[in-house]
């Protein structure tokens, strides 16, 4: 595509915001290198369209061609959740596996992707070529995920509870202040608070709900959604302050979401 | 103080796009400084919507009710804290208001309004 594509792209897109042309035209700034660029109208574009897996598989690429393997590996994530069946996503989450030298998943990511699509003989000699190969070794710039990332959830019991929207639970557990187990009375009321953050930030045009936080008396909460369909919410003693609990909790939900991921 | 004059404390954040005292019981608008563009009645009837869910978990965790809570999304938030007469003080701002700045005056305002 030339620059003059590219700027006429570009104008349409200011025109009209709401316009799909951020695709060809984050892919055509991809191409050409431009990944800054090109981040910005994927980012931007995704955060329009949600549920549209296509924004999702971009915006993997370019994270991957920007060397930030997490970031892809989660964008990739979010498209297979949005279309399990999306080759590209398959494809992309071989190759990052691939590259941290988890050979495993790689071939099941890519065993999954000539289920999908016989007939391209490049999957098939991709597919060939990782059987046979052994011994690679990881790379700097993706951290595979742990074979348990539960643990992460329960290293300390009682302050982490995963539980699916409809409030069933998933890993972890909660305590209350007197040592009681609360898990599942907490987890039948957080779908409903999730329910009622959504349509607030829907109704008064916040974009997509990130994260809930409460600073309470004896502790803070931190309610995260790693996936579109489950629910993580972390807890600490007062004293540990809002923002370390954030991070905390940022971490957590990057192990649900694998977690959740390698279970599907 | 008035109310009028405690939502005068939290507008100048920058990133601040207004910000109410809300009934609690109904989701009403008590007072009101919006700077921008914001529905106040919307908000008043959701932060106080909202402001019950999380006291429902703060109840099931055996916790008393939080003394601030912030829900975030992509292009905003909103921040509330709860006044123990049965109001709510509630923020709305833009993704890169100082958080920190305006939780604190978000708090003093709870307390002088109680």
């Amino acid at each position: 595509m030339s620059i003059d594509d590219i700027q006429a792209l570009t104008a349409q897109l200011a025109r009209d915001p709401a316009s799909l042309v951020f695709l060809p035209l984050a892919e055509a700034l991809r191409r050409r290198e431009q990944l800054d660029a090109a981040l910005a109208v994927a980012l931007n574009g995704a955060t329009r369209y949600p549920e549209m897996a296509g924004a999702y598989d971009l915006l993997a690429r370019i994270r991957s061609d920007r060397g930030e393997g997490d970031l892809a590996f989660d964008a990739w994530t979010t498209v297979l959740r949005l279309d399990p069946d999306h080759v590209g996503a398959h494809k992309g989450l071989a190759f990052l596996c691939f590259r941290a030298g988890d050979h495993a998943r790689s071939l099941r990511y890519l065993r999954r992707a000539v289920e999908l699509r016989p007939q391209d003989p490049s999957l098939r000699a991709t597919l060939t070529r990782v059987e046979q190969a052994a011994g690679a070794r990881p790379v700097p710039g993706f951290a595979a995920a742990g074979a348990d990332p539960l643990r992460a959830l329960e290293a300390e019991p009682g302050f982490a509870l995963l539980v699916d929207r409809q409030g069933r639970l998933l890993a972890g557990s909660l305590t209350d202040a007197q040592g009681n187990a609360v898990s599942e009375t907490v987890g039948a009321v957080l779908g409903g608070v999730s329910r009622e953050a959504e349509r607030t930030t829907r109704l008064l045009r916040l974009g997509a709900w990130r994260r809930l936080s409460l600073e309470g008396g004896p502790a803070n909460f931190e309610l995260r959604t790693p996936t579109i369909d489950s629910l993580l919410l972390i807890t600490r003693p007062r004293d540990v302050p809002a923002g370390r609990l954030g991070l905390l909790a940022e971490r957590a939900a990057t192990a649900a979401r694998r977690w959740l991921e390698e279970l599907r | 103080m008035s109310l009028a004059e405690l939502l005068a404390e939290l507008t100048p954040v920058p990133g601040v796009r207004g910000a109410l005292i809300v009934s609690r019981e109904d989701g009403l608008v008590v007072a009101d400084a919006l700077i921008e563009d914001v529905d106040g009645k919307a908000v008043a009837a959701l932060a106080a919507s909202l402001a019950e869910r999380m006291a429902g978990v703060t109840r099931a965790l055996g916790q008393t009710e939080p003394l601030v809570w912030q829900l975030e999304g992509s292009d905003g938030m909103l921040l509330a804290a709860p006044v123990p007469s049965g109001l709510l003080v509630v923020a709305v701002a833009n993704p890169e208001v100082n958080v920190g700045e305006l939780r604190l005056r978000l708090l003093r305002a709870a307390q002088r309004a109680a």
